[in-house]
């Protein structure tokens, strides 16, 4: 490990800064109460479980940038927030401890392509259910309802909901359905796409953009953590469903997956999770019912 | 060369050239001052922006990435120098079945972006096949544009390779592959070794591409680290981190090819030089 | 297979109208500041030639897509604000001029060192043996670099896919949002392309062959 940092510093050169590493600051804020796997679990005709039992691990697809949604901790390596503390506990159903989760951040416009070519087993990121999208995949849950709404700066009064774009430049990840609805709705607004939110957090606080628009509880969790400079108009003018993203003809998990939804939902653990993640913004929320097929 | 454009400066001439030296020299210096108070007046020189680079996860990530970077280069660069070697025999075939398909799809993929590629093989081979990973469209669609150059490199250096050689090969009695084999390519690729070399700079460089279908090479984890807020999102320490990497690396195989092209001239001084080699060259760096 | 392309023929035209105007300003750009880098990399002035190379150099052992991150997510955070466009336009011709450089220098130095010598001794100065005897024959000996230097800027312009503005490069992920297969998107952006890089190519080797004959 020595060797390793020290090359590192030799190559970056301009590190004079430090000569040893920090390991993390003490920072456990959005964790969950682990759950712990559940064990003799089996699907019968599940290719998809065949396939993590055989491998003895399970790869979920997530987002790495969403603070107390989806989120990678750059000094720690540690994944947090409510879909992350979701997957945990559909993992852990599955009978797949903490030690046998491999996250793997998937960009909004790669998440069909990495579900159908299996290099996740199933995705757990604001993945909205739509027809289209079930044309391609297949969803668990909804586990969350959220909606359409927009991130401004903090000083910035003229944005007060999706009438007032015009002429404003809205900023959103490629390949996500909010932005798609800016396009068709409110045509007098710029678009740019981006592959991430944070490069569009990134782009409006340097002033290129003047809006950021997705579902509410990706944007609240940025508000939350720059609450000085950003704040959520707060208006949501559509519904999200947030559902588990799995292959599409593995029927047997996905009826697997809702069971374990429906018990984290009755068993008091979706508020839990809740409160643990983004409730620390100071919303609240219930779990909505879900829709089998 | 240079030298022929204009005489030994007499004295006049001396001290124009020393303020015309002068002043850009107090150009340049007024750029990089302006770039250098830039960065100190938007507050570049924070210490919360660079202490990113003190956490050993961060620095084990950007380590990960550049090892990244560097695996799909160097597999990259070894199928496309297979690849490149391939074609131009291909090309060079007798039978117009094996040299024509090979034209095409040498020109074929010349004309299309490496990003365009990505995209196929990344959407094309992952839909359908459902196997293929990040990394092996990144690879591929590195090896099947630089090796399509390559051919055109090897054949133009296999055409520079004055006749009699192939003559007097053929005349012992070698079969045209054997020709092509250890008389031909050898000497193309001793030839050719500058061109060939700037050619895997630009393979090494278009790595950066994966980027584009989140391959976790360098240039993506630096994207990644430089838009983290908890650090007043850090770009432009990130950028001169991660740009003085890719020079470093980039620079010292650039100055192997110089060296490389320095020699063969003095030797191609010392024999016959054949213009044509250098001219024959003229496709190469121009990828991404 | 067909209706991804006539379905969205207006997103086709618009995006690769994008391309081809990215292509023209930055390839106009580049040539110029090409052009005068070169001059700059054989003038007799040190600092000049210093200059010159530590750019080229530079540029060339970057990644574009390096320059284009540094343009579109630093200048921002330099105050620098302009529009995504406009970024594009400053990273691919910051890039392709160092290209256009060695390019110009390449045909500069096919020009016989006879005719620089004839010019001086006319008493021409630095400058007129430039501009009025070599440049001239270098240009026309500098063609077909350039011209690849070109094809592949246009081939580069998809990189700005990446960096907020909507070109051809960024046609396969609208349309996989808009529920059309990315693949086949992709097929028709390829086909595209080959319809843009096609007369460069071809001019190219006319001009080739054009420089060949009249030596």
């Amino acid at each position: 490990m020595r060797m390793r940092r020290m090359a590192v510093l030799a190559i970056a050169g301009a590190l004079a800064l430090s000569a040893c590493g920090k390991d993390s600051e003490e920072e456990d804020a959005g964790a969950a109460p682990a759950p712990s796997a559940a064990t003799g679990v089996t699907l019968e005709g599940s290719p998809t479980f065949d396939k993590m039992t055989s491998r003895g691990s399970v790869v979920i697809g997530v987002k790495e940038d969403q603070p107390n949604l989806g989120y990678k901790d750059p000094t720690t390596g540690e994944y947090s927030g409510f879909d992350i503390s979701v997957a945990k506990y559909i993992a852990s159903k599955l009978g797949f401890g903490e030690d046998k989760i491999e996250f793997k951040a998937v960009p909004s416009a790669n998440r069909e392509t990495a579900i159908q070519g299996g290099q996740i087993d199933y995705y757990v990121g604001t993945y909205s259910i739509t027809d289209k999208r079930k044309e391609q995949v297949s969803f668990a849950g909804p586990y969350f309802i959220a909606g359409q709404d927009l991130l401004v700066r903090k000083d910035d009064n003229s944005i007060t909901g999706p009438d007032t774009l015009d002429g404003k430049t809205v900023c959103s990840v490629t390949g996500s359905t909010p932005l798609q609805r800016i396009r068709d709705e409110y045509k007098g607004a710029k678009t740019i796409e981006f592959q991430k939110y944070s490069q569009c957090v990134d782009q409006m606080l340097s002033g290129q953009v003047d809006a950021i628009t997705t579902d509410d509880a990706i944007l609240l969790g940025y508000a939350a953590q720059q609450p000085d400079e950003l704040k959520v108009v707060g208006k949501p003018f559509s519904e999200e469903k947030y559902g588990v993203g799995l292959p599409k003809d593995d029927k047997v998990l996905r009826d697997k997956v809702n069971d374990v939804i429906e018990e984290m939902e009755t068993s008091g653990e979706w508020q839990r999770i809740y409160d643990a993640t983004l409730g620390q913004s100071g919303s609240t929320a219930t779990p909505p019912p879900l829709e089998r097929y | 060369m240079s030298t022929v454009l204009y005489d030994a400066a007499g004295p006049r001439a001396r001290n124009r050239y020393r303020l015309y030296g002068l002043l850009t020299t107090l150009a340049v210096v007024a750029v990089l001052a302006y770039v250098v108070w830039k960065f100190y007046d938007t507050g570049q020189f924070s210490g919360r922006k660079w202490s990113i680079f003190q956490y050993e996860q961060v620095q084990r990530t950007l380590l990960s990435g550049l090892g990244n970077t560097l695996k799909a280069a160097a597999t990259g660069a070894v199928l496309a120098l297979a690849f490149g070697v391939l074609f131009a025999f291909a090309r060079l075939s007798d039978r117009a079945w094996v040299r024509v398909p090979a034209g095409l799809v040498v020109e074929l993929f010349r004309a299309l972006p490496v990003v365009v590629m990505i995209f196929l093989i990344y959407y094309g081979t992952l839909a359908n096949a459902g196997s293929a990973s990040t990394f092996w469209s990144v690879v591929i669609a590195l090896t099947i544009y630089n090796g399509s150059v390559l051919a055109e490199v090897f054949r133009a250096g296999i055409a520079a390779v004055p006749r009699g050689q192939s003559e007097a090969a053929y005349a012992i009695g070698l079969r045209k592959s054997q020709v092509l084999r250890m008389i031909l390519l050898p000497q193309a690729v001793r030839a050719m070794l500058p061109a060939i070399i700037s050619q895997l700079v630009v393979l090494l460089k278009d790595t950066a591409l994966g980027f584009l279908i989140t391959y976790r090479e360098l240039l993506t984890e630096a994207r990644q680290l430089a838009s983290y807020g908890e650090f007043e999102f850090p770009t432009i320490p990130v950028a001169i981190v991660v740009g003085a990497i890719y020079i470093v690396i980039c620079l010292a195989l650039s100055l192997v090819a110089t060296w490389l092209e320095r020699r063969n001239r003095e030797r191609g001084r010392r024999r016959t030089a054949d213009r044509n080699v250098q001219m024959g060259a003229g496709e190469p760096d121009a990828g991404a | 297979m067909l209706e991804t392309l006539t379905d969205n023929w207006d997103l086709f035209v618009e995006a690769f109208r994008t391309t081809v105007l990215l292509l023209i300003v930055s390839g106009a750009i580049s040539l110029v500041a090409g052009t005068l880098l070169g001059a700059m990399r054989v003038s007799p002035v040190p600092a000049l030639r210093t200059a010159g190379t530590a750019y080229v150099t530079l540029l060339r052992n970057t990644p574009l897509t390096f320059v284009f991150f540094f343009v579109a997510f630093g200048f921002p955070r330099l105050d620098i604000r302009f529009s995504y466009f406009a970024f594009a336009v400053v990273a691919l011709s910051a890039y392709t001029s160092a290209f256009v450089c060695e390019a110009v220098r390449s045909g500069i130095n096919t020009v016989h060192v006879g005719q620089a010598e004839a010019a001086r001794a006319i008493g021409m100065t630095f400058g007129q043996t430039l501009t009025q005897v070599v440049l001239p024959q270098a240009l026309r000996a500098a063609v077909p670099p350039v011209m690849s230097v070109i094809i592949a800027l246009a081939k580069n312009t998809t990189i700005a896919s990446g960096f907020g503005v909507m070109e051809a490069g960024a046609i396969g992920a609208t349309l996989n949002e808009r529920g059309y297969p990315a693949f086949d998107a992709m097929i028709w952006v390829a086909v595209g392309f080959v319809i843009v890089v096609l007369p460069l190519s071809l001019t190219q080797r006319r001009l080739e062959r054009a420089v060949v004959r009249s030596r």
